[in-house]
């Protein structure tokens, strides 16, 4: 197991060299694309231009460039924004990070629960009229756009109800977790809502055509042949061995959404998380901030599914020796 | 009760019909068969696929997955209606008193759980024990059925065994309640000839040791004249043959069971050119034309007299099959089928 | 190997008929990846053997002897790791994919699950006429009469071949198969486990086929199994094969009635027999599992499951023996005197 965790971080960390290379390389050595022109501002002249670029470091070779901005993001920890002068970008990633955090855990909690709920249900009422309404309930869920659920939950929660039956509910912003846990769940009880809705409507789904697969196992016939109760042969064989497909898509989800795919929520309910940070330095072509988020996604990407790999081998023996 | 209980057979099949509702009508995968399993015997049921022989075992523990199914007919189990039991109550009969062993070992076993987690699951769910004696028990059970290294193996994962040594696995679960019926479907048919050979020989010393009825089901009528007591023929859901089993493989009555047996390469050594073989397809469960012997479409001796459907008639003590043949002359007519096939071989060369 | 085990199968002729495919020392390893590094799986460790034109070997072994692996071998479906495989006086292994192709007309393979290998989406006359449009084989007039007549030879009556394999049954496809292979007029047929996932009383019809084709059409065929009586009934000759290796090899009749290897012995009698009072015979149940080609034992493969082993079984490899019937065995004690006494059976 300690060789497998050791080659798997070992892989991590070439993966996240790798990125940062071409995240880089996509920025600086683009054809037409000039960082010192767009700091610079639309108008400026060859002076400005030529002081900016030494001014940044831009003159020297690009690997000289590459070595220089990757001493300050890890190093020094004194990188600094391109369009903020002085503005340093790693406490602007370590304020968002807890806000990113506390959504897409709080919100992956909730869609698990409701897709498993959901997916044995419909499991074992199949043939019945349950299984359809629960699979519809699904597709709805998935058809229903973020940022038009988001802004309806708003426009109910905030104002048209907000007098009335909302008025509990606090106003947009992320209250940190140690204010209380009762401040920080309510800030994001409606974006949690908002986000586990589209996710446990895929997940409901592919447990339910996992679990429907399994059913027509051979093990299963034969657990039934064993006298133990339906409930237990769902739940215990089907289930159990249904979780190894939901899981790694759920690595695949989870860890995108940490490094920023969670950017429609966090927008429309105003939380100053990774994804509208790096929307922002994408925005003004802030090479720095966008290199640091994106060396933090792909490091949260690398290790959700490095999280996956052992859940992978709890769940499923049959990988634990490969 | 008890005393009457002795003299009848364990399991007592009467009339039992299987049908699948589908959109094109009903199938009668099982139509109407009525057998005996006595205690301590071994019946075999042989057929090709579609001939009922394992949807009928199967719905007599109602583990036919299938809401358009229908079962009727009685199954008689230690003086109780098998087939008017509810859910509950047949959990009670499944796995204690009737076990079964399915075909494929490779699947029969749910891959993230050890050996000793699957003897352990049947046992709880029959007996009160903790989980400490289950699995004691489960490590005996290993070791009876020939697993070397038990207390090791016990706790190993499905995949970390060899086919023959999971149809094992499968057979100590299916033996841990010492189920008074046991039911193997196909037992060996996944597995090399030498493993089966072994497998075969397990379920032997078991069935000798521990005193089961074995109700076999198998495709192979050397697998299942090495193994029963009594036979049965099947064809497209209905009994051809029924018989003690060395009465029926020396003296083959019905001319289904003629064509299986040509079918097989001889073992003894001779060789034919060609094999008694029986020609077309075996009869699909859908064919709308039941009221006559459904293997006539493929008998070389099919008249207007198949139909209606024949009657099962007992012609020596306990040997039956149905078909229309003049019981004296079947011995003659066999050899003439056999000699057809010499002669046909003969006009195409 | 000695050309004296190959007794003329054509009766009557007084020369021995030409050898039509020859496997000179062929050897297939896979390298895999376990927990403790790269391995080799030695599929096919070795292997020569011969057939003349019109017999039928037949090769028999349970699974992962490597009888499936070197059918590939032999019709080069996968590349051979050394050795060489000869189809009518020219080494197969070593021409070009170009001179393969040309080649490829000569020998084909049927294999256990037609159904894999007909493309779904074509009927049942495209399916034979295709090879024959690969390989450029006349006018379209004379390619559709030839599959029509192919079809007719299978079994088929002609209303089939508009059909499309899934409204075949199993041993139609086969027989669908075997037409298909029958296209570019093979002179050999390489079979693997064509019966084995079929219904005995199809396994019958398309065991009379195979034989029928043999006798019409001049085929020649290895034949693959798992079943000792099956192959029994359909080869000439039998080559047994253990963990990569030929142990036995020799006229059918004689290796089945009195085989000399123990592993022959064993699988002989793990044959489930009908009547077991008519044939009697001794019940040998080989004890253990098979074991892997990955870590074979050194000495003879055999020699831990086997019930007359010995000290130099475990140390020495044997290797193929002629024996007094013409037969060869890999074994230190067969089971029938070798060619140095002379012994009639």
């Amino acid at each position: 197991m300690w060789r497998f965790a050791g080659k798997r971080a070992i892989a991590a960390l070439l993966v996240l060299f790798a990125i940062s290379v071409l995240v880089f390389l996509i920025f600086f050595a683009t054809p037409g694309v000039d960082p010192a022109a767009r700091i610079a501002g639309r108008n400026a002249s060859q002076e400005t231009l030529a002081q900016v670029r030494q001014s940044f470091g831009l003159d020297q070779p690009i690997w000289v460039q590459y070595g220089v901005m990757m001493r300050h993001l890890f190093i020094d920890r004194d990188l600094t924004s391109f369009v903020n002068r002085g503005a340093e970008v790693i406490p602007q990633v370590q304020q968002a990070i807890p806000v990113t955090l506390s959504l897409v855990i709080g919100a992956a909690v909730i869609w698990v629960i409701l897709a498993l709920v959901m997916g044995v249900l419909a499991t074992a009422y199949r043939g019945t009229a349950i299984d359809p309404i629960i699979v519809v309930l699904g597709v709805i869920g998935v058809s229903l756009p973020v940022y038009w659920l988001g802004e309806v939950v708003n426009l109910v929660t905030q104002s048209r109800l907000h007098d009335t039956i909302f008025a509990w509910v606090p106003s947009l912003g992320y209250v940190s977790l140690s204010e209380g846990f009762g401040p920080w769940a309510l800030h994001l009880l409606f974006p949690w809502l908002t986000l586990a809705v589209l996710y446990a409507g895929i997940y409901a789904r592919v447990l339910r055509s996992e679990m429907v697969g399994a059913m027509n196992e051979d093990y299963i016939r034969m657990a039934r042949a064993k006298g133990i109760g339906e409930w237990r042969v769902l739940l215990r064989h089907a289930l159990r061995t249904s979780l190894i497909v939901v899981v790694s898509l759920f690595g695949l989800d989870f860890g995108a959404l940490i490094g920023g795919a969670a950017l429609l929520t966090e927008v429309v309910f105003g939380l100053q998380g990774i994804g509208k940070l790096t929307y922002d330095s994408l925005q003004n072509f802030d090479l720095p901030v966008i290199l640091a988020c994106v060396l933090y996604a792909a490091f949260f990407v690398v290790l959700a599914n490095f999280i996956v790999d052992l859940l992978y081998a709890w769940l499923d023996p049959r990988v634990r020796h490969v | 009760m008890s005393e009457s209980m002795a003299a009848q057979p364990l399991l007592d099949v009467r009339d039992l019909r299987v049908s699948f509702r589908t959109r094109s009508g009903t199938v009668d995968a099982v139509d109407g068969i009525s057998f005996t399993v006595g205690r301590g015997e071994v019946l075999g049921i042989v057929g090709e696929s579609g001939s009922g022989k394992s949807v009928s075992m199967l719905s007599v523990l109602g583990l036919i997955d299938n809401p358009n199914c229908v079962v009727e007919g009685e199954v008689i189990f230690q003086g109780e209606d098998l087939l008017k039991l509810d859910d509950k109550e047949l959990r009670r009969i499944r796995g204690k008193e009737i076990a079964m062993v399915f075909q494929d070992p490779m699947t029969a076993l749910t891959p993230v759980y050890t050996a000793g987690w699957h003897i352990s699951e049947q046992i709880r769910a029959h007996e009160k024990v903790s989980k400490k004696a289950a699995h004691a028990r489960a490590i005996q059970l290993l070791d009876a059925v020939g697993i070397p290294n038990s207390t090791d193996r016990v706790n190993s994962y499905p995949h970390e065994f060899s086919g023959g040594m999971r149809q094992r696995v499968v057979i100590a679960m299916a033996l841990s309640c010492n189920p008074s019926l046991l039911i193997a479907d196909e037992p060996t048919t996944a597995l090399d000839v030498t493993i089966q050979a072994q497998i075969l020989e397990l379920l032997r010393d078991l069935q000798s040791e521990f005193g089961s009825s074995i109700v076999l089901i198998t495709h192979d009528m050397g697998v299942v004249s090495q193994m029963s007591d009594r036979v049965l023929v099947m064809y497209g859901g209905r009994l051809a043959e029924a018989g003690p089993r060395r009465a029926l493989m020396r003296d083959p009555l019905h001319p289904y069971t003629w064509g299986l047996m040509g079918s097989i390469p001889p073992t003894d050594g001779t060789r034919v050119e060609r094999l008694a073989a029986i020609p077309g397809a075996p009869i699909n469960p859908s064919d709308p034309d039941r009221d006559r012997c459904l293997f006539s479409s493929r008998c070389g001796f099919a008249s207007d007299a198949c139909r209606p459907q024949p009657g099962l008639v007992e012609h020596v003590h306990g040997h039956l099959d149905a078909c229309v043949l003049p019981y004296d002359q079947r011995p003659a007519l066999r050899l003439e089928a056999l000699t057809t096939v010499m002669t046909e071989s003969g006009a195409s060369a | 190997m000695s050309a004296a085990s190959t007794p003329s199968p054509v009766e009557g002729s007084a020369t021995p008929a030409p050898l039509l495919l020859e496997a000179r020392g062929v050897v297939k390893h896979f390298p895999i990846r376990t927990s403790n590094g790269k391995k080799i799986v030695q599929a096919v460790d070795g292997v020569s053997l011969q057939v003349r034109a019109g017999e039928t070997l037949g090769l028999v072994g349970e699974s992962g002897c490597g009888k499936s692996t070197l059918g590939r071998c032999l019709v080069r479906l996968i590349e051979v790791t050394e050795g060489q495989v000869i189809f009518d006086g020219t080494d197969i292994t070593s021409m070009s994919r170009r001179e393969l192709r040309s080649r490829r007309t000569g020998f084909q393979m049927i294999f256990q699950d037609p159904y894999a290998s007909l493309n779904p989406r074509r009927r049942a006359l495209a399916t034979v006429e295709e090879p024959m449009r690969t390989h450029d084989m006349g006018t379209e007039q004379e390619i559709r009469d030839r599959a029509m007549h192919l079809l007719e030879i299978v079994g088929f009556d002609p209303s089939y071949a508009d059909r499309y394999p899934h409204e075949f049954s199993g041993g139609q496809r086969q027989r669908l198969g075997i037409a298909r292979a029958l296209a570019v007029t093979p002179r050999l047929l390489i079979a693997d486990e064509p019966v084995s996932a079929l219904d005995v009383s199809i396994q019958a019809q398309v065991l009379n086929l195979l034989a029928d084709l043999q006798r019409d059409q001049a085929l020649t065929y290895v034949f693959i199994a798992h079943d000792l009586a099956v192959v029994h009934h359909i080869a000439d000759r039998i080559g047994v094969m253990y963990l990569g290796e030929l142990v036995e090899v020799g006229d059918s009749s004689p290796l089945y009635n009195h085989p000399a290897h123990p592993y022959t012995e064993a699988l002989l009698s793990s044959i489930p027999v009908i009547d077991d009072e008519v044939e009697k015979r001794d019940r040998i149940v080989l004890q253990g599992d098979l074991p892997s080609p990955i870590d074979k034992p050194g000495g003879c493969a055999f020699a831990p499951r086997c019930r007359y082993s010995q000290a130099i079984c475990v140390s020495d490899k044997p290797v193929l023996q002629l024996l007094s019937d013409g037969r060869e065995v890999a074994c230190h004690f067969p089971l029938v005197a070798a060619a140095t006494t002379t012994l009639t059976i």
